[in-house]
């Protein structure tokens, strides 16, 4: 019996003598292992910026959207149910106990000017409670007031970024910029708040009042309609009571009696975390047995090489069988090859994976993370294509009759 | 005592479903220490013997004993070793692995053997300079001339101290003088180690070197006796 050690040995120089063909039979799952390692990066990074999105936003809000949410994903409200409107959100804070502050939003995109220079960038329709809720500090001036809010005063406050690109360094509040051509007065300007984990500025915004936005700024569809309301709840073990407040208040005032017609959703940050999760553990799933079909492409190339390969050295397989190899030596030699060819398949795969996985990182700003796991998992999965595919051809050498594989032209 | 028992022996092949018997029941033994030649005309079954007596093929039927041991209804692994440790076979196209030098070729069987690396590199040395080789150890096949790589086939058949070698005509790709190098070489073997010899040829010039012959003719044994004897029957082509 041939001792492991020489054959690997064996099965090294042949791999090495055919560079060219080695390299081809292992493309397949260099490409493979690549594919799945930086699909598996890309959800694990995703689902991580998922979890400290959320967590930085506080776990003590509760979001309330239109529309419901199915199983399946989100379902729309149908077209003639009343939305969510600036009186709900009063309503909210005048009515739930367990609700600190509200927050109701309509937002959109607007070009801001002042003087020559102008700038494009989001405009948030808020109410006062804001800077509770988000977590917002005034650099300079003065917040919201409720006057602001019933009046839909003409005032703006700007995140650092704006007031950076229409002021420079010389201090915007009392100053009048212009939005959609309508004159508002600068009356504060925010604390910076840095990029988010999703890598957007949070400081390129500029907000005024809610009821400015809807009825100055961007039409409304429905009459006083919000796109959304988030509440800050008092202490954190009051968020199932303040959730089931919030429900049965909106329900009574949507007048729903059957809570399978809901037209909003109220969630809390757990629950928005896990529903993300569970999408993003979906499409990773997707993208991974897609990634896997290309591994199983790369040992079925394996076993096409393997076969040729026999076929092309029945002459040595003869020659070594007649100074006694026996069938097992040559069944092993030919999957120590293919094993080792998946293997250094695999292994390239991992480092071109990892390597792809920073590549998207940095051009596009994604969170990647390679996990140890997927590593093991991806280069486990690619060794055993390469001796389940190695098996037939190696099965089919060790058949081999050591006369007619020496006669073999 | 007899190192092969030939009782017998015969083999069909079939081809398209066409039976041909190349051996058509052949008997004879061969004692420790001899030099048996075996000379026939083309096609007289004598390769097919040859692969026979060295466990490369199995017989249609009959018996086979080497070394008392019956060869016949061994598994493929036991035909396996005995190839590996009693037998060492020269082929007349040489058969060595091209990839490798010829150090690595005549290290080959005791790769099989399970030798650790130390003692395969101390024999395979022994037996290149054996042959006169040893200064060619690095070099692959067609990097040697023909007989150097008879003779370097010669080491490795030598290489795992076999009994018996068997030689298909191997001086039937040399030239005259370089076929005389490789038969006195056999003959020496065969002389100073004991290692019994049976050889295959078409020429009368190599047959001169044995002491017994063997006639093959269809596939059957016409003649087996001391040279003198059989020289003037056999058919040399
Ligand atoms: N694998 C095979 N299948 C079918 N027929 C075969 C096979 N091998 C040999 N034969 C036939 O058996 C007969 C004997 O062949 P063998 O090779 O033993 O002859 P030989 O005496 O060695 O001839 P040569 O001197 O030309 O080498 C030949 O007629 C040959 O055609
Ligand atoms: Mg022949």
């Amino acid at each position: 019996m041939i001792s492991f050690v020489e054959t690997c040995r064996v099965s090294f120089r042949a791999i090495v003598s055919n560079k060219m063909r080695s390299g081809l039979a292992m493309l397949g799952i260099v490409i493979g292992v690549g594919a799945v390692i930086a699909m598996l990066a890309l959800g694990a990074g995703a689902t991580l910026q998922i979890k400290s999105v959320m967590s930085s936003m506080g776990s003590n809000l509760l979001t309330i959207r239109p529309g419901t949410v199915t199983s399946g994903g989100i379902r729309m409200g149908a077209g003639s149910t009343p939305s969510l409107t600036l009186s709900d959100a009063t309503a909210i804070k005048e009515e739930c106990p367990s609700i600190e502050e509200v927050l109701a939003q309509y937002s959109g995109v607007a070009q801001v000017v002042y003087g020559n220079q102008n700038w494009s960038t989001q405009i948030s329709g808020v109410t006062e409670g804001v800077f509770v809720v988000n977590d917002w500090q005034l650099k300079l001036g003065r917040p919201f007031t409720e006057q602001d809010i019933r009046s839909a005063a003409k005032v703006a406050i700007l995140g650092t970024t704006v007031a950076q690109e229409l002021f420079g360094y010389s201090d915007p509040v009392g100053e009048t910029i212009r939005i959609k051509n309508i004159p508002f007065q600068v009356i504060g300007v925010l604390e910076p708040k840095g990029e988010s984990s999703w890598g957007r500025d949070q400081d390129d915004v500029v907000m005024v009042p809610v009821t400015t936005a809807q009825k100055r700024l961007f039409g409304m569809p429905r009459p006083d309609m919000v796109s959304s309301i988030t509440v800050k709840v008092k202490s954190e073990d009051l968020l199932d009571r303040a959730q089931e407040e919030v429900t049965l208040l909106l329900r009574q005032r949507h007048k729903i009696s059957n809570p399978q017609d809901d037209d909003f959703t109220v969630r809390n940050m757990q629950q928005a975390m896990e529903a993300a999760q569970e999408s993003m553990k979906v499409m990773s799933l997707l993208l991974g047995s897609i990634a896997s079909v290309s591994l199983l492409v790369g040992g079925i190339g394996i076993m096409n090489v393997m076969l040729v390969s026999v076929t092309e050295r029945t002459r040595e397989i003869g020659i070594r069988m007649a100074v006694g190899a026996t069938s097992k030596d040559i069944m092993l030699q030919f999957l120590a090859e293919s094993g080792m060819l998946s293997m250094t398949g695999g292994a390239v795969g991992v480092f071109l994976g990892a390597l792809l996985s920073y590549v998207l990182s940095q051009a596009f700003n994604w969170q990647t993370v390679v996990l140890p796991g997927s590593v093991a998992l991806s280069f486990g999965f690619s060794a055993l294509v390469g001796i389940v595919f190695g098996l037939y051809p190696a099965y089919k050498a060790s058949l081999l009759n050591p006369i007619d594989a020496l006669r073999y032209e | 005592m007899a190192l092969i028992e030939v009782k017998d022996v015969r083999k069909v092949y079939r081809m398209d479903g066409v039976e041909f018997e190349a051996l058509k029941g052949v008997s004879f033994s061969i004692e420790k220490g001899e030099f048996v030649i075996i000379m026939g005309p083309s096609g007289s079954g004598k390769s097919t013997l040859m692969h026979i007596l060295g466990a490369l093929d199995v017989p249609t039927s009959g018996s086979y004993l080497l070394d008392d041991r019956e060869i016949t209804d061994m598994t493929r692994d036991e035909l396996a070793r005995v190839r590996n440790a009693k037998i060492g076979f020269i082929f007349q196209g040489f058969n060595l692995l091209p990839r490798m030098n010829a150090m690595e070729n005549v290290e080959l069987p005791m790769l099989y053997a399970g030798h650790p690396t130390a003692e395969r590199k101390r024999k395979a040395e022994e037996a290149l300079e054996l042959v006169g080789l040893l200064d060619w150890a690095d070099h692959r096949p067609n990097q040697l001339s023909g007989g150097q790589q008879q003779r370097v086939a010669i080491a490795r058949a030598l290489v795992n101290d076999a009994p018996l070698l068997l030689a298909d005509e191997p001086t039937g790709s040399l030239d005259s003088k370089t076929g005389a190098q490789v038969m006195e070489m056999l003959v020496s073997l065969n002389e100073k180690r004991g290692i019994t010899v049976v050889l295959v040829t078409h020429d009368s010039n190599i047959a001169s070197y044995g002491k017994r012959v063997i006639g093959v003719l269809d596939g059957l044994i016409s003649s087996d006796g001391s040279k003198e004897k059989v020289e003037s029957r056999v058919d040399v082509e």
